[in-house]
């Protein structure tokens, strides 16, 4: 902890439009821009997620204007198979690192673990500004992958090699548009590291007086511990990135061995592994469907116990058991290998932490049921996305218990069963985490309040449509249904096209009510009812502000002093049933403090 | 609207499991001596999650119900034995179903991995490439000749690049489209893939394996139930990917044999 107020004295309020709004400093722009970012970025995946759901639905049938988005992909309207895997492969990228990383972690946390630690801004703005703008630019060189002559990549967001490594030969998109992918995630991958070192630094460095460890609130405790999975994950992804692009334009053979034909070609490349590029890919990428929940599970906790008016069960375990997702995320990545040819053994040495893996998360769960028991919970917007997430991370959770099993993956290895798994667990449920932080921090981010109504029609028709989706996705798996078709031409999947349909109108009506999300966060953005300093009657420090929304260095001319832990609710004090973190007031309280 | 949502939780759960209850989608029936007990790991974790899943979303709908729209003057409580009884819980009561689904499962798994396939299991290769999968049979002499890639030419039907001029082991191999195999009989089937990655996944076999260019991987199995089935690639391969398909058709040792010697004059 540092005495700060030398350091306040420095930091000025920018006055050109450029500085204040474009190459801001400032953390609270920095993490307004992040979640810009993300929503259009959703919005792109949105949108090729339903044109994929069509094609899948109703195969060949034309798509008014399709043409217009690519000639090539789509002549006459009706998507080509490569396009549609082209699609496919953009909206998994675009969702899983400019939507899922961006919005939880990087938006909400560079824009209040500086608040909620007491700090005026990140220790090193600029390199915060640096992380925005090079994940823009890492952002636009993906995008410009759909504008180059045979499209962007059809590999997958996975990119296995050689199917990504061998260039065009192996498939439209596969040559350049491969290049841009990797170049693309390369770049975003150095602003992830830039975004890591601030945030782990602002935790450890720039907490204020009486901000322990331990009185961190838990979203704060998820965006760090999230933060230094980012450093260690991002590090492997980027030079595996590199690697990738050497294959493609210097003639290296890092992930191509020897004696592959294609066209009836002998390719040029000896001595690779292909395996090398799957241990490189997922040791980020399991981790990685971490970096997109963790912060989900603080940003839910922090706005459930607001709502429940009661702390968690125990604060410290909750941390405990996010610090040992995060370990343990590391173990077990070989379980998206188990029917690679990696040597069976291993399969099982990676099965185990897998079904270890189970505990910490059934922690979490139980202690969320666990601290509802008793709560005086309040349901708003922002409670019901946060039990939303509750409930979708449990559905999404159990069927870990079948992929942890390399025997049943024999089974179920890349069918929609995984397809349905991972959307739930870190796509909608993610998701929820992002609208919980949305309809609960708004008010402070814009000083103005989301309109409640339609923010209830906005959650029912998700949570009721994103089930409608995701459940059936399962039954597809356990049926033997492959991902990753354009089509389903096999004699076995042909009873299960209806299934299709079924999940392709729910995606289609549940995807058109994000639309009332729009246009309530915009119009609240500038019509809503202004909101007081602490509408939620909430205790942490974003919420002890002079102004709403916060002024540049977040607490005027004084950092806060902090005298409590920060969920010191259901106690009896001069403002109610809670005091605040930076209240000096003595309360009874129920809750033993650190 | 606390109450709604409760029992909108519990509708959700209860619809969700109706299909895994009645079986409405369930794989092709197991064809082969291994999958039961894959089958029989299927159904336990089934049952251990289902409880999990139902048992979970009803206590999260029952604490809506009850804990919301409290009157001003109630007060907070806690779980009785608070967080250390939700520790044990998920030690004792997940920690003991992931371990018992761990230790039961290796079987099923070693059944398929762990045990060398038979001294007599008939050797059969399967070579994937963009988009087709192609097979050999040894011939006669029960030996397989070796694979020359630069001589791999589609337009001139070598699809696995042999040199039967110079290759005596070459010379009876018989290359096939379709995979057929007899009854009861145990097959190890030796996997290469001449370009990308695929794989080799027969529902109704419960076999499911990655073709990984740089390795020659094997399976062993023994179909049960003469009939035809498909083979279809599950790993990502390229535009044609959804349409990489073959048969594999389970005969009587008769019929095979039949079938291998028609093959044999067509090559």
């Amino acid at each position: 902890m540092h005495d700060m107020s030398a350091h306040a004295a420095e930091h000025h309020a920018p006055t050109s439009f450029i500085r204040k709004h474009v190459f801001s400093l400032d953390h609270k722009v920095i993490g307004k821009q992040y979640y810009g970012l993300a929503l259009v970025a959703v919005l792109v995946g949105m949108v090729l997620s339903w044109l994929m759901r069509i094609h899948l639905a109703w195969t060949n049938y034309p798509i008014p204007g399709l043409h217009l988005l690519s000639a090539n992909g789509a002549p006459g309207n009706v998507m080509t198979p490569e396009y549609y895997l082209q699609l496919m492969t953009m909206h998994a990228t675009i969702m899983v690192f400019f939507v899922l990383t961006t919005a939880p972690f990087t938006a909400f946390g560079n824009y209040f673990l500086p608040i909620q630690v007491g700090a005026e801004d990140m220790p090193f703005p600029h390199f915060n500004m640096m992380s925005f703008w090079v994940t823009f630019v890492g952002f636009l060189v993906l995008m410009s992958s759909f504008f180059v002559s045979d499209g962007p990549t059809l590999g997958g967001w996975t990119q296995y090699a050689p199917l990504s490594a061998v260039g065009s030969a192996a498939g439209p998109g596969q040559g350049t548009g491969v290049v841009l992918w990797a170049a693309a995630i390369g770049i975003f991958c150095i602003g992830q590291l830039l975004g890591a070192l601030n945030f782990i630094t602002t935790t450890l460095d720039m907490r204020t007086k009486g901000m322990s460890m331990w009185r961190l609130p838990l979203s704060a405790w998820s965006w760090f511990i999230t933060s230094v999975m980012g450093l260690t994950a991002f590090a492997v992804l980027m030079p595996a990135c590199i690697l990738l692009i050497l294959d493609h334009v210097a003639g290296t053979s890092f992930f191509v061995p020897s004696g592959l034909v294609l066209n009836d070609q002998l390719q040029p490349h000896s001595g690779g592994s292909t395996l090398l590029w799957q241990h490189l890919f997922w040791f980020f990428g399991h981790p990685e469907v971490y970096i997109a929940i963790i912060p989900g599970m603080g940003i839910v906790s922090h706005v459930l116990i607001t709502n429940m008016r009661k702390p968690v069960l125990s604060h410290r375990v909750v941390v405990y058991s996010m610090g040992a997702l995060a370990v343990l995320s590391y173990m077990v990545y070989g379980h998206h290998m188990f029917v690679s040819g990696m040597n069976p053994v291993s399969s099982l040495a990676f099965s185990f932490p897998t079904l270890v893996i189970t505990i910490p998360s059934s922690i979490m769960v139980l202690i969320w049921l666990g601290s509802l028991y008793g709560a005086k919970l309040r349901i708003n917007t922002a409670s019901l996305f946060a039990l939303g997430f509750v409930s979708m991370f449990i559905s999404g959770g159990v069927s870990g218990f079948f992929l942890a099993q390399p025997s049943i993956d024999i089974m179920l290895h890349a069918t929609y069963f995984v397809v349905g798994h991972f959307h739930m667990v870190m796509g909608v449920a993610a998701m929820f985490g992002i609208f919980a932080g949305t309809y609960f921090w708004f008010p402070k981010m814009f000083g103005r309040m989301m309109n409640e109504t339609l923010g209830k029609i906005h959650f029912w028709l998700s949570f009721v449509g994103a089930y409608c989706i995701f459940m059936p996705f399962h039954y597809l798996g356990i049926a033997g249904n492959v991902r990753r078709y354009q089509a389903f031409v096999d004699d076995y999947l042909q009873p299960l096209i209806p299934v299709h349909r079924f999940i392709t109108i729910a995606a289609l009506l549940t995807g058109a009510a994000q639309l009332i999300f729009l246009y309530n966060l915009f119009h609240s953005r500038f019509w809503g009812k202004p909101a007081t300093d602490n509408p939620w009657e909430a205790t942490s420090l974003e919420w002890s502000t002079p102004t709403t929304p916060p002024p540049h260095n977040n607490f005027g001319d004084k950092l806060p002093e902090v005298f409590h832990d920060p969920y010191q609710y259901g106690v009896e004090s001069s403002t109610g049933d809670y005091v605040m973190q930076a209240s000096p007031e003595k309360v009874k309280s129920a809750h033993d403090e650190a | 609207m606390a109450k709604f949502f409760a029992v909108t939780i519990i509708a959700i759960a209860i619809l969700s499991a109706i299909p895994i209850l009645r079986h409405t989608w369930d794989p092709p029936a197991d064809i082969s001596t291994h999958g039961g007990r894959i089958d029989e790991q299927m159904s336990e974790t089934m049952a251990e999650a289902g409880i999990s899943f139902l048992a979970s979303q009803i206590l999260l709908a029952l604490f809506i119900w009850r804990f919301s729209n409290t009157r001003p003057g109630d007060k907070i409580k806690t779980f009785p034995g608070g967080a250390k009884a939700m520790v044990w819980a998920a030690f004792l009561l997940v920690g003991t179903e992931v371990l018992a689904l761990g230790v039961f499962g290796v079987k099923a798994w070693a059944d398929v991995y762990l045990t060398a396939p038979a001294a007599n299991a008939m050797p059969v290769q399967v070579q994937a490439g963009q988009f087709a999968f192609y097979f050999r049979y040894p011939g006669p002499d029960g030996t397989f000749g070796p694979l020359h890639p630069d001589l791999i030419s589609e337009a001139n039907a070598n699809f696995f690049g042999l040199d039967t001029a110079h290759d005596q082991d070459s010379k009876d191999d018989i290359v096939t489209a379709e995979m057929a195999i007899p009854v009861n009989r145990e097959i190890h089937l030796l996997m290469h893939s001449k370009d990308v990655g695929h794989s080799f996944y027969v529902p109704a076999l419960r076999v499911q394996q990655d073709f990984v260019p740089g390795l020659d991987l094997s399976l062993h199995f023994t179909a049960t139930q003469i009939g035809k089935y498909e083979i279809v690639c599950t790993q990502l391969c390229g535009l044609g990917h959804y349409n990489m398909k073959a048969y594999l058709e389970v005969m009587s040792q008769e019929d095979y044999d039949s079938w291998l010697k028609k093959q044999a004059a067509l090559q």
